[in-house]
């Protein structure tokens, strides 16, 4: 690896350090006590400042240092959690990646701006307010990392006089984690001798716990003055590396079974080591025995880390990714060739062999898609950071919920999504949510909410914005509607149909710019992002108590599922999802509406476009054509073909540079036979020829 | 561009549209293929004359002798598609260029190409990098980055879109 490669992943790594600083560092002002919290953000800040004086990054480096400084002394509980020690770390947060993004460029002023603050901070002279924090935080319960532990609990003889049961105590001791228990039993005398009211044993239990020795301790403290319980570490999660699992003689000898000089001696013939220890008589079978079992459950526990630090996630660049896609598309095209030389040939052997190769073909399919779908909360996590500083700006109190930030979509979906749920949430933040004392006056608590949301529905996906703010008012809608030309004032439109005006072009309804929103850059270019991951939006609103706009996404842009069909000799698809049926048209029909592209469904009018004109396709029209009747935003829509071929899963091509000009196609894709065949944009189909109507 | 420029390579594929010889970069050209099924893309001008399937990559094909002028293209046997790498705006793209005939990849010198008369070559003269001369027979050397630059396609699109 060179060193721009270095650098290069230290980039990388660097911006998922940052991400995370930003979210530990959010969740810390909600509960600034919480210890696991301010490691976090320490930890994230040592490996951005240690790397980074690595790679040569001197700047960072030492600009990171200043602020870890700060922090260790926040971790030192030196230093309180305040807000104005989260909105500096936050504006170091935002150089660092500023420095990241620049190169190796200078510290700018803005540095040494946030280093003072910091330092000012730090000898006490900053606004330490802590009132300003959330006083309900509570102490969030530490879960740090499994440890092992050997705990020796040796009840004194009359414990069942108490009335304790000491399998209870273990049984509780199970609960916490991976366990392994001896019972020494040696003690136990002859049947004869036996005092069955007496406890003769005691045991070791060996146990991997994430719960903290408190809760071992928790669990001995009605027997703590009968018994004696030792607990003690043996495994503290770290690194495997560093700690080679125990030697037996180790073992006894921290335990006290054994002294040093004891095992000196034994060792030095070339048995076993436990073995020779029972020979010599120095400790009993047992001992050894329980000592074995400490080792075994010790190896385990490392063996299972180990596995799990190797196994859990691999880096890989995402060109390696779009390439993989790229093959398994071609392996797709070339399986519907095979299968159609195979079904031709009529041939038992090689239609088998043909069935096996689409079964691994379309299970390697949906493999490769998921490789490249992400969980969508990493976005989500950007947004709380945006509605904190924006409702700072605003001077509202907004806080952002998320639920469903495990739902994954491919990871260009996820980009591509990112400036429309942007501007979706400035606008809900802007337009939607009023001041604190307007809603207080509406009889709404102070602090609005946004709530964003992401769940899986078939194979899209359902992504909400919802606020609860004052809503949207149709009539205002309306009004601006005909103000604009948009609709004639006296169209008769659904509430859903008057929402959905605001995301046509020239459409806002905001009277004032503000720094926000309302930049000129409208709904319409929401629209037309969420238009081009071939996804839909739909608006729904109560005035006075909010308003949630619902986007509903494809799961994967490179296949879909289409419908194909035929024109002349060209193939042509359509997307199957927006295709609602087929119908014939028989010249019967054409005569019957005098020429007009107007069809009659059972009853319904449906205008429908010929494709044959629209792409001037020279040849004799079939005697009956097909419509394919498809659903776009301004309703039914007919579109007529010679023929309709079939369903056809459709691997997405791009048409390239030199036809991005072209409107009412999307794409092109390969099919069976090795031609190619285009994607049809119905949508914009449609749009073109309503201009052009409306301009004839 | 000048003549200047094009002294480190000398090597150049050289291809007939009707009779006359043009010649490309030989470190352009990708590789020399039949003439297979293109499918037309509506709304585009005659001269672009669709797309093919380059092993699962669709690939633009570009009608050079209509972009010239020149009648169109009809199929013999010796119809080949020369797909042709095309730097645009610092990025690689490639295409599909149709020709009559590809002849053989020859060696000119560069003290053999001189630049491109100004008139009589009815030509656009931004297309043409020089003229070389081989077996005295004049080659006309093609800027394959002007001729298939996007304005120069796009433009053309747009006069011959529909009304």
């Amino acid at each position: 690896m060179n060193t721009d490669q270095c650098r290069e992943t230290y980039r990388e790594e660097a911006s998922e350090l940052l991400t995370e600083l930003e979210t530990s560092l959010l969740e810390l002002e909600e509960s600034p006590e919480d210890k696991d919290l301010i490691g976090r953000v320490f930890r994230a800040m040592h490996t951005i400042k240690g790397s980074g004086a690595m790679f040569g990054f001197d700047n960072i480096a030492k600009f990171t240092h200043e602020v870890e400084t700060v922090f260790d002394q926040v971790r030192n509980g030196k230093l309180p959690v305040t807000k104005n020690l989260i909105n500096l770390t936050l504006d170091a947060r935002d150089q660092i990646r500023a420095m990241l993004d620049g190169g190796n460029a200078a510290v700018p002023e803005k540095a040494s701006e946030i280093v003072a603050g910091l330092k000012a901070l730090q000898s006490g002279g900053g606004p330490v307010a802590k009132q300003e924090i959330k006083s309900e935080a509570k102490q969030v319960d530490v879960m740090s990392g499994p440890v092992t532990y050997r705990i020796r609990f040796k009840p004194s003889s009359d414990l069942f006089k108490s009335g304790t049961n000491p399998i209870n105590l273990l049984n509780e001791l199970r609960q916490l984690g991976e366990h392994k228990i001896v019972a020494h039993t040696t003690s136990i005398p002859l049947l004869g001798d036996l005092d069955p009211e007496l406890c003769y044993t005691y045991w070791d239990i060996i146990l991997t716990t994430g719960r903290g020795e408190n809760a071992i301790k928790d669990v001995f403290i009605f027997v703590e003055d009968m018994a004696e319980v030792k607990v003690d570490v043996i495994d503290d999660g770290g690194s495997f590396e560093e700690v080679e699992n125990k030697k037996i003689g180790e073992i006894l000898l921290e335990k006290g079974d054994l002294s040093s000089g004891d095992l000196k001696r034994v060792l030095g013939s070339q048995k076993r080591a436990g073995e020779l220890l029972i020979e010599a008589g120095v400790v009993d079978r047992a001992k050894v025995e329980a000592a074995l079992v400490e080792q075994q459950h010790l190896k385990e526990v490392r063996d299972k880390r180990e596995k799990a630090e190797t196994a859990t996630s691999i880096r890989v660049p995402s060109e390696k990714l779009d390439m993989l896609v790229n093959l398994v598309g071609e392996l797709v095209t070339v399986q519907a060739r095979l299968s159609q030389t195979a079904i031709s040939q009529n041939e038992s052997s090689l239609l088998s062999i043909s069935e096996e190769v689409e079964r691994l073909t379309w299970e390697l399919r949906d493999q490769t898609m998921n490789i490249r779908l992400l969980p969508i909360g990493t976005t989500f996590s950007k947004f709380k950071r945006l509605v904190r500083d924006l409702s700072r700006d605003l001077g509202k109190v907004v806080e952002l919920t998320t639920s469903g930030a495990e739902t994954e979509l491919d990871k260009t979906v996820i980009e591509k999504l990112n400036d429309p749920l942007v501007h979706l949430i400035r606008n809900s933040l802007d337009h939607g949510v009023e001041l604190p004392e307007e809603r207080e006056k509406d009889g709404k608590p102070r602090s609005g909410t946004i709530h964003l949301s992401a769940a899986h529905s078939g194979a899209q996906v359902l992504i909400e914005i919802a606020d609860d703010g004052k809503g949207l008012d149709p009539e205002v809608i309306r009004k601006k509607g005909v103000e604009k030309g948009l609709i004639s004032a006296d169209a008769e439109l659904s509430e859903k149909e008057i929402f959905a005006l605001i995301l046509a072009p020239g459409f806002s309804t905001a009277k004032t710019v503000t720094s926000v929103s309302g930049r000129g850059v409208g709904m319409d270019v929401v629209k037309r992002a969420i238009d081009e991951l071939r996804g839909t939006i739909e608006i729904t609103s109560w005035k006075g108590q909010g308003t949630t706009i619902s986007l509903k996404l494809p799961l994967t842009l490179a296949i879909i599922d289409g419908l194909l069909v035929k024109i002349g000799d060209g193939y042509f698809v359509l997307t199957l999802s927006s295709v609602e049926e087929c119908v014939e048209l028989t010249k019967k029909d054409v005569e019957s509406s005098h020429g007009r592209n107007i069809a009659n469904v059972r009853g319904q009018i449906i205008p429908y476009i010929r494709l044959r004109e629209e792409f001037n396709i020279t040849g004799k029209r079939p005697g009956i054509e097909q419509i394919v009747i498809t659903a776009t935003d301004s309703g039914r829509v007919g579109f007529v073909v010679d023929q309709v071929v079939g369903e056809h899963q459709t691997v997405i091509k791009s048409l390239g540079r030199f036809y991005k000009n072209v409107e009412g196609l999307s794409g092109a894709t390969i099919l069976g036979d090795g031609t190619v065949a285009l994607i049809l944009d119905v949508a914009k189909l449609y749009e073109k020829a309503e201009i052009s109507e409306t301009a004839s | 561009m000048s003549v200047s420029t094009i002294t480190e390579t000398t090597q150049y594929l050289t291809f007939k549209l009707a009779s006359e010889l043009f010649a490309l970069d030989i470190s352009k050209v990708r590789e020399v293929l039949d003439f297979t099924t293109v499918t037309k893309v509506p709304q585009t001008p005659d001269f672009m004359r669709g797309v093919i399937n380059l092993r699962g990559s669709v690939v633009p094909v570009v009608d050079m002798k209509l972009k010239f002028g020149m009648s169109m293209t009809e199929k013999t046997v010796n119809t080949c598609i020369i797909i042709v790498e095309v730097t645009i705006d610092n990025e690689t793209t490639i295409l599909g260029a149709l020709a009559d005939s590809v002849q053989e990849v020859i060696d000119i010198e560069a003290e053999q190409i001189q630049p491109a008369p100004k008139i009589g070559t009815r030509l656009r003269t931004d297309f043409i990098k020089g003229m070389g001369k081989h077996n005295d027979q004049f080659i006309m050397i093609l800027d394959i980055n002007k001729v298939f630059s996007v304005d120069e396609l796009a433009t053309l699109q747009d006069s011959t879109g529909p009304a």
